[in-house]
C-alpha cells in the first residue's frame, strides 16, 4: 500500500501536498431541507473523540497511519465527463474508480454489439483515459472501471489504437477481466440442469431462451485483485459487480484474506458509497439542495485504512458537499435488505454501519459487520421482449389539462379504428401528477400548461411504428394550442427485458481469466 | 402533531426491476422511534394506493436512524420494459414524505429557534 502512497508523492512532489490541504470550515454548519419547519440535523459525532479532534480530525501532518484513497469518477454511463478529471488534478489520489454499469445498460449495450461486433463497452471511458493518461502516469493513479460492458476486449482493443499515438513517459499496462460472459455456454449450462430461474417470478430461462441476447455473471473483487496484483494500471472488467471496482484496491493494498468478512463487507458499503458518483458527495441530496454548491462537484474520495475503517471525503476547493446526510441518503439508496446485501465476495450487513461527522466534509465510517459470502452468482440476463415507443405533446392555458386530456381521448380512439393492439398503452399528464400519480391530488386550475405522454409496447414492431405516426396528426386534426412536436415521430425503441437468475459460482468461476498486456 | 414527513425526515430512491426502493432517514435522533412506530409497511401500502400494485417490506436500521422500504411491482414493469415516466422511482422518495404522521408536540419543540430555513430567494 505504501507502494502506492509513495508513487503518487514521488509524481506530485512534496510541498504541493501542503497546498491541498483545505482551511478549516466552522464546524456544525446549519442545515436547511425542502420543507416547511426548521431543520438543524444533529449529526452524529464520534463520541471518543477529543474536542480537538472533533473540531478538526485532520492531522496537522502526515496521517499517522497510512491510507489509500480510492476516487469516484463516473456512477453511471453518461455521467459528468470533468469529474474523472477533476479526481485526477485537484488533488491526492491512489485509485480511480469508473462505474458504467447498471442493469439497463448492459441491455444497451448488448444491442449496439449486435449492430456492430466492435462496439458494446462505454467508448466515453477510451477517450477518457487517453486524456488523462499523462495524468495518470505522472500521478502514478490506477484505473479500475467496468467500461468493459458486454465487450472487454473490444474496449481495449479500441484503447490500445487510441494510445498508441499518445507520447507517454512509459507504455501503461492494462488488464481485462474476461469469464462474465455466459452467453456462448448458455445452452450447455440449461442442458446441464442449470435452469436459471427468474429471482423474482421463479420461472425457467427455458420460457424465453430463443429470445435471450445476453447473460452475465456478476464477478467480484478477485480477478481485479489478480490484475491489480500484475501491477496493471489499467483494469477493464465486464459485468463486474460495482462495488468491487472500489474495495479491489483496497484488497490489493492491504492483503486483504478473501474470507475478512468484517474487512471485505466494510470494503462493499465503501464502494456502495462511489459507485454512484456524486450521489454521496451532495448531487441528488434533499437536505439543503439549495445550498450546495453543484456546478463543479467535487465527487466522492474514499480514505481507506487496512483495518476497515475509511473516510468519505472530496477534493477541497470543489464544490458538492459530505455529510453524514449525503453519505446516507447514498447507503440507503436501492440498498434492499440492509442486513443481507449480497456480494460475490461477502454479505454485508449495513444494520451495523457507524457514521461520525465533524461537520468538515469528511465522514468516518466504522464498524462494518460481514458473513460469508454464498455459494452462488448473480446472472444478468436480457432477452429480446417486443417494441415501444412514446410520444408527448404540450398543451397551454387555458384549460390545459382538459385538453391534453381529450387528446389522450382521441388518440387512444385512434388506435383502436385502426385496429392496432398492444400489451400496454400508458398516458402520463407531466405537470398534473405524472411523478406522484394519485398522490399529488386532482390538478390545480389554471395550469399554464401540461405535457401529455403517451406510451405503447407490445410484440409487433409494425403496430408500435403505426403508432408513432399517430401523434403528429393531433396538432392540426386534436384540441387547440399544442406545441412540442419539434422533435419528430417518435422513436421505436426494441424493449430488452431484464432477468435476474442464481448460478452455482464455481460453473462460472473456473473460466475466469485476467489478461494483462502493455499498450 | 400532525405533520408531513418532510418535516422531520428526507429521504432517497431508486429502482430494483419492477421494485421501487425507498429510504426514510430521521433529522433527528428522537424522531427515528416515532417513525419506526408510525411509519409501518401496512400505512406505506395505504399511502401508495394506486402505484404500488404488489406488497410492501419495510426494514430499520437504527444505526442510521433509517428505514428502508421496498414497494413491489410499482415501475410498470421497470427497466427497458416500462412505459412510466419515471421508471426508475426516482421520485418516489418525495411522495413518500407526503405522507402525514402524529408527533409527539414535544419532539417538534425547540426546532424553530434553531435556525432559519432558507426559502428561495434568500
Amino acid at each position: 500500500m505504501a507502494d502506492a502512497r509513495e508513487r503518487a508523492q514521488e509524481a506530485r512532489g512534496p510541498q504541493q501536498a501542503d497546498l491541498w490541504r483545505p482551511a478549516p470550515e466552522p464546524a456544525g454548519v446549519p442545515f436547511e431541507h425542502a420543507g416547511m419547519g426548521a431543520a438543524v440535523l444533529d449529526p452524529p459525532r464520534d463520541e471518543g473523540a477529543s474536542p480537538a479532534e472533533q473540531a478538526d480530525p485532520r492531522p496537522a501532518a502526515e496521517p499517522p497511519e497510512p491510507v489509500v484513497r480510492i476516487a469516484s469518477g463516473q456512477g453511471f454511463w453518461g455521467d459528468w465527463q470533468e469529474a474523472p478529471k477533476l479526481q485526477v488534478r485537484s488533488g491526492p489520489i491512489d485509485y480511480l474508480m469508473l462505474d458504467y454499469l447498471a442493469e439497463i445498460t448492459m441491455s444497451i449495450m448488448q444491442k449496439q454489439r449486435e449492430r456492430s461486433p466492435d462496439a458494446g463497452y462505454a467508448r466515453d471511458f477510451v477517450d477518457l483515459i487517453v486524456e488523462l493518461a499523462p495524468d495518470l502516469v505522472a500521478n502514478g493513479v490506477r484505473v479500475v472501471s467496468n467500461a468493459g460492458g458486454v465487450n472487454p476486449e473490444g474496449c481495449r482493443r479500441a484503447l490500445a489504437e487510441a494510445l498508441s499515438d499518445v507520447r507517454l513517459p512509459r507504455r501503461p499496462r492494462v488488464a481485462v477481466v474476461l469469464g462474465d460472459d455466459l452467453m456462448d455456454r448458455l445452452d450447455a449450462l440449461l442442458e446441464a440442469g442449470h435452469e436459471l430461474r427468474h429471482m423474482e417470478t421463479g420461472e425457467p430461462l427455458s420460457t424465453v431462451r430463443d429470445r435471450v441476447a445476453s447473460a452475465n455473471a456478476y464477478l467480484g473483487a478477485e480477478p481485479i485483485v489478480r490484475a491489480l496484483d500484475e501491477d496493471a494500471d489499467v483494469v477493464i472488467t465486464g459485468r463486474s459487480t460495482d462495488t468491487a471496482l472500489t474495495y479491489a484496491p483496497m484488497m490489493h493494498e492491504f492483503g486483504w484474506a478473501s474470507d475478512a468478512w468484517d474487512l471485505l463487507a466494510a470494503g462493499v458499503v465503501a464502494g456502495h458509497i462511489n459507485e454512484c458518483g456524486c450521489q454521496a458527495s451532495g448531487g441528488n441530496t434533499l437536505v439543503d439542495w439549495r445550498r450546495i454548491d453543484l456546478t463543479v462537484p467535487g465527487y466522492p474520495i474514499i480514505e481507506a485504512k487496512p483495518d476497515g475503517t475509511f473516510t468519505v471525503t472530496k477534493h477541497p476547493g470543489l464544490g458538492g458537499r459530505v455529510t453524514w446526510a449525503t453519505v446516507t441518503e447514498q447507503l440507503v439508496y436501492e440498498m434492499g435488505d440492509p442486513t443481507e446485501y449480497i456480494t460475490p465476495d461477502v454479505i454485508a450487513d449495513f444494520s451495523t454501519i457507524r457514521l461520525q461527522d465533524p461537520s468538515n466534509d469528511r465522514v468516518r465510517v466504522s464498524g462494518v459487520k460481514g458473513r460469508p459470502r454464498t455459494d452462488r452468482l448473480k446472472v444478468s440476463i436480457a432477452y429480446h421482449a417486443g417494441y415501444k415507443a412514446v410520444g408527448t405533446l404540450t398543451y397551454a392555458w387555458p384549460d390545459a389539462y382538459d385538453k391534453a386530456e381529450k387528446a389522450d381521448e382521441i388518440l387512444r380512439g385512434r388506435l383502436a379504428y385502426l385496429d392496432l393492439e398492444f400489451d400496454e398503452i400508458r398516458t402520463e399528464f407531466v405537470g398534473a401528477g405524472a411523478c406522484h400519480g394519485p398522490l399529488a391530488g386532482p390538478p390545480p386550475e389554471d395550469l399554464p400548461e401540461v405535457t401529455l405522454r403517451i406510451g405503447v409496447r407490445g410484440p409487433d414492431r409494425s403496430a408500435v411504428a403505426a403508432f408513432t405516426r399517430e401523434i403528429a396528426p393531433l396538432i392540426l386534426a386534436g384540441p387547440p394550442t399544442v406545441t412540442g412536436f419539434a422533435g419528430g415521430r417518435p422513436r421505436v425503441q426494441e424493449v430488452m427485458a431484464y432477468w435476474p437468475a442464481l448460478i452455482e459460482r464455481g460453473v462460472v468461476e473456473r473460466d475466469i481469466a485476467v489478461e494483462t498486456t502493455e499498450l | 402533531m400532525r405533520v408531513q414527513l418532510r418535516e422531520i425526515a428526507f429521504a432517497r430512491s431508486g429502482d430494483k426491476g419492477d421494485t421501487a426502493n425507498i429510504g426514510l432517514i430521521a433529522f433527528r435522533p428522537s424522531i427515528y422511534p416515532v417513525l419506526v412506530q408510525e411509519v409501518t409497511a401496512e400505512r406505506v401500502k395505504q399511502h401508495f394506493e394506486g402505484m404500488c400494485a404488489g406488497r410492501v417490506e419495510r426494514f430499520e436500521l437504527p444505526n442510521l436512524r433509517a428505514l428502508n422500504f421496498l414497494l413491489h411491482e410499482s415501475l410498470g414493469g421497470g427497466g427497458t420494459v416500462s412505459l412510466m415516466l419515471d421508471a426508475q422511482g426516482k421520485t418516489f422518495a418525495t411522495a413518500l414524505l407526503r405522507m402525514e404522521i402524529d408527533v409527539p408536540d414535544e419532539l417538534l419543540e425547540g426546532r424553530e429557534g434553531e435556525s432559519r430555513p432558507l426559502r428561495k430567494g434568500d
